[in-house]
C-alpha cells in the first residue's frame, strides 16, 4: 500500500529515445495497467521503476522517498515476471524463502510468511516440488507468491499471462484481480492485452513510443480516448476513422457529404480545419439508403460471433465495422446508409492527433 | 527398371543395418574377444584354453595395478574437482561481459588443441628441477625456491593434475559458458529483485540449475580420466618408479611390451567394468527424466 510517483523518466539507449519524458502518479492501492504495442518501452518503465535499469534523467517517488540509484533490492518492491523465473534447483518452499534467507529475515518469520503466502494462494500442497514438476499456471502462481512475501505493498508485473493459455489465462486474471481486493496493494502491471487492461484495471496507462498517450479510467479510455493513437489501438474490432474538415459550424465535411457535429461535446472550443471522425462499431446505426444525414454504404460482409454479429461495410472507400443483432445480420444485404452517434464519436485534429 | 527402383525407394534399414554391423564386429567384437582372452593363459600368441578367472586373481594381486587404480582415483578426483572448479569460475568471470572476451576464450580454449603428448613434454620441460621453473627462479637470484615435484615419487601425480587441469579447463570454461548465455535474463533480474549476492547466486541458483551441462562435463572429464595414457607417456613415463602408472598404461605395457596378453586383457576387462560403474549415475539420471 505505497503511492509511486513517476517524474519526467527519461531514457536513451544507443541514440535510441525509449522513454521520452514520462509522469504518472499513482496513488496507493490502486490497480495500474501500462498497456502499448511491443517497443513502446512500457516494459523499459518497468524496470526503470523496478531499478533493474537506469533512467537517464528523473526522480521516481515512493511514500515520499525518491529511490533513483537504489538497487532493486533496497526498494520496497516486488517482481513477476514472464517467463516466471523461478529458481530451478529449488522447491517451492525454498523459492518462496530464499530471499528472505539472503534479507536474514528471522527463521519463525519466513516459516510464518510462507505458510501464509502459501494458504493464500492454494499453493500448499506444491511446497516440496520443484518448478520443473508444475504446470505453468502453478508456476505463475509460485512467482506471484515470491512476490507477495518479499513485498505485498506494491507489485510489478511483467506480461505475467501472456505464457498461459487462454481459458487459464482469463482464469488468472480474474483471480488477480481478487487478490488485488484482498490485499490492497499498489500494483502495477504491463500488458499488450487490452482485455487484461480493460478488466482488471483502475486506470490504464496507454503508451505510445515511450510517451505516455492516455492515463484514465479503462472506460473513459475506451469512450473518450486522448488522441488517434489511443482510439485505433484499443478496441476490438478497431475504431472506424473517417478523413475530413471541420467547417467551424457545427459540421464535418467529408467529400460531398457533411455530417451534423454539434451532438459532439468538444474539449475546447470548436475550431475549422482538417480532422479525423472516430466511431466505435457500436456507435452505428444501419438505415434505409438515402435517410438524411445518413453515408451512403454497401454490404461487404457479416461475422457471426454467437452473442452478436459484426457488419463490415464499404462506404466513401473504407471498410466500417458495426455491431449488429445476430437476426438483423441475417437479414442484411445491400445497400443501406450509416448513421453515426455524434454524442458517442470521437474527433481529432489531422495534425496533432489530439482529441478536438 | 527405373519404376523397381522408385518402388525400391530408400531402404534406411539396410544402411544402418551396414553400419551397425561394423560397429558389432569391430566394436562389439573386440570387446567380447579381449573377455575370452581375459580367461585364457595367452602370451605372445593367443591361445582359446580356458583357465577361468585365473588372470584377474592374479591381476588383483599384483601390486603394480593396485598401485594404478589407487592413482587413477587420487588423479582422477583432483582432475575433475579442479577442472571443473577452474573451468566454472573462468566461465563466470567470462560471462561478466569482460573486454576481449573471445580473446580470453580462444586464450584458455587453445590449450585443448595441443596434442596431449605436446603438453605433456611441455610440462616436463617446465617442471623439470635442473632446467625448467626452479632453475629458472634460482638463475634470478630466488636460490632457495624448490619445485621438484615431478622427480619426487609422492608428488609426481600432483603435476599429472596440474597438466591435465591446465588442458581441460578451457573446454569445461566454453561448455559452462554456452550453458550460461543460456539463462533467461528474467532470471537474472528475479536475482537481483531478492538481493542475492552474485557468488551466492551462481552457487545457488544457476549452477544448480545447470545440472545436465555440469553432467556432460564430468562425463568428459571421466573418459579423459579412463583412457589417459598419452600425458603419462609424455610426461612421467610412469615414474619415478611406479608413482605415476595408471591402468590404461598397464594394459598397454603388458599386450605389448611383457606379451602377457591374458592378463593386459583382464586388465581392460576392468577398466571396462569401471567406467560402467561410473556412467551408470548418468544414464540412469538421464533415463529418468525422460519417462
Amino acid at each position: 500500500m505505497s503511492s509511486i510517483s513517476l517524474r519526467q523518466i527519461k531514457k536513451s539507449f544507443a541514440g535510441l529515445t525509449i522513454l521520452r519524458s514520462v509522469d504518472m502518479e499513482i496513488e496507493k492501492g490502486e490497480f495500474i495497467v501500462i498497456l502499448g504495442p511491443s517497443g513502446c518501452g512500457k516494459s523499459t518503465l518497468l524496470n526503470v521503476i523496478a531499478g533493474l535499469d537506469d533512467c537517464d534523467d528523473g526522480q521516481i517517488v515512493i511514500d515520499g522517498r525518491d529511490v533513483i540509484g537504489l538497487e532493486p533490492s533496497q526498494r520496497g518492491l516486488a517482481m513477476v515476471f514472464q517467463s516466471y523465473a523461478l529458481f530451478p534447483a529449488m522447491t517451492v518452499r525454498r523459492n518462496l524463502s530464499f530471499g528472505m534467507e539472503i534479507a536474514g529475515t528471522p527463521k519463525a518469520e519466513i516459516v510464518d510468511k510462507v505458510a501464509w503466502v502459501a494458504k493464500l494462494l492454494q499453493i500448499e500442497p506444491l511446497l516440496e516440488r520443484k518448478p520443473s514438476q508444475l504446470s505453468g499456471g502453478q508456476r505463475q502462481r509460485v512467482a506471484i507468491g515470491r512476490a507477495l512475501v518479499r513485498s505485498s505493498s506494491i507489485c510489478l508485473f511483467d506480461e505475467p499471462l501472456s505464457n498461459l493459455d487462454a481459458k487459464l489465462r482469463a482464469e488468472t486474471r480474474v483471480e488477480l484481480k481478487q487478490l488485488h481486493e484482498t490485499l490492497k496493494s499498489t500494483m502495477i502491471y504491463v500488458t499488450h492485452d487490452q482485455i487484461e487492461a480493460m478488466t482488471m484495471a483502475d486506470r490504464v496507462a496507454v503508451m505510445h513510443k515511450g510517451k505516455v498517450e492516455q492515463f484514465a479510467h479503462p472506460q473513459s479510455i475506451y469512450e473518450k480516448p486522448a488522441s488517434l493513437f489511443v482510439a485505433g489501438f484499443v478496441g476490438s474490432p478497431a475504431m472506424n476513422f473517417l478523413d475530413g474538415r471541420l467547417d467551424g459550424a457545427g459540421r464535418f465535411i467529408t467529400g460531398d457529404i457533411a455530417i451534423d457535429v454539434s451532438a459532439y461535446a468538444f474539449e475546447a472550443k470548436q475550431g475549422a480545419g482538417e480532422a479525423v471522425l472516430g466511431v466505435r462499431c457500436e456507435d452505428i446505426t444501419v438505415t434505409e439508403r438515402g435517410v438524411p444525414g445518413s453515408l451512403p454504404a454497401t454490404l461487404a460482409f457479416t461475422e457471426l460471433l454467437g452473442a452478436d454479429a459484426l457488419g463490415w461495410f464499404d462506404c466513401l472507400g473504407k471498410r466500417f465495422s458495426t455491431r449488429l443483432g445476430i437476426e438483423a445480420a441475417r437479414a442484411m444485404k445491400g445497400e443501406v446508409g450509416l448513421t453515426f452517434d455524434m454524442g458517442k464519436a470521437s474527433l481529432f485534429s489531422k495534425d496533432t492527433e489530439q482529441r478536438l | 527398371m527405373t519404376s523397381w527402383i522408385n518402388r525400391q525407394a530408400f531402404r534406411p534399414d539396410i544402411t544402418v543395418a551396414a553400419f551397425f554391423a561394423v560397429i558389432a564386429l569391430f566394436f562389439y567384437g573386440s570387446i567380447v574377444w579381449t573377455f575370452v582372452m581375459s580367461l585364457t593363459r595367452s602370451t605372445l600368441v593367443p591361445t582359446y584354453e580356458i583357465v577361468g578367472f585365473d588372470q584377474y586373481v592374479k591381476l588383483f594381486t599384483n601390486q603394480r595395478w593396485l598401485v594404478s587404480c589407487l592413482n587413477m582415483v587420487i588423479f582422477g578426483l583432483l582432475y575433475i574437482v579442479g577442472t571443473l572448479a577452474f573451468g566454472m569460475l573462468l566461465a563466470v568471470l567470462a560471462d561478466r561481459r569482460i573486454k576481449a572476451e573471445s580473446l580470453f576464450r580462444t586464450i584458455f580454449l587453445y590449450p585443448l588443441a595441443v596434442s596431449l603428448v605436446v603438453t605433456g613434454l611441455s610440462w616436463r620441460w617446465l617442471l623439470d628441477p635442473s632446467n625448467g621453473l626452479q632453475a629458472l627462479m634460482r638463475s634470478i637470484g630466488w636460490e632457495a625456491f624448490t619445485f621438484d615435484w615431478l622427480t619426487r615419487p609422492d608428488r609426481a601425480l600432483y603435476t599429472l593434475v596440474i597438466a591435465s587441469i591446465w588442458h581441460s579447463a578451457g573446454l569445461v570454461m566454453v561448455i559452462v559458458l554456452a550453458g550460461l548465455r543460456g539463462i533467461d535474463n528474467d532470471l537474472w533480474k528475479a536475482i537481483r529483485m531478492e538481493g542475492i549476492p552474485l557468488w551466492r547466486a551462481y552457487l545457488q541458483v544457476i549452477f544448480p540449475g545447470m545440472r545436465p551441462v555440469i553432467a556432460s562435463c564430468v562425463v568428459l572429464l571421466m573418459s579423459e580420466v579412463i583412457r589417459g595414457y598419452d600425458l603419462i607417456i609424455a610426461m612421467t613415463k610412469g615414474g619415478p618408479g611406479i608413482s605415476t602408472e595408471m591402468p590404461a598404461k598397464f594394459a598397454v605395457d603388458f599386450y605389448f611390451a611383457r606379451v602377457n596378453l591374458g592378463l593386459a586383457s583382464a586388465a581392460s576387462i576392468m577398466m571396462l567394468v569401471l567406467s560402467l560403474v561410473l556412467l551408470a549415475p548418468y544414464f540412469y539420471s538421464e533415463f529418468r527424466r525422460r519417462t
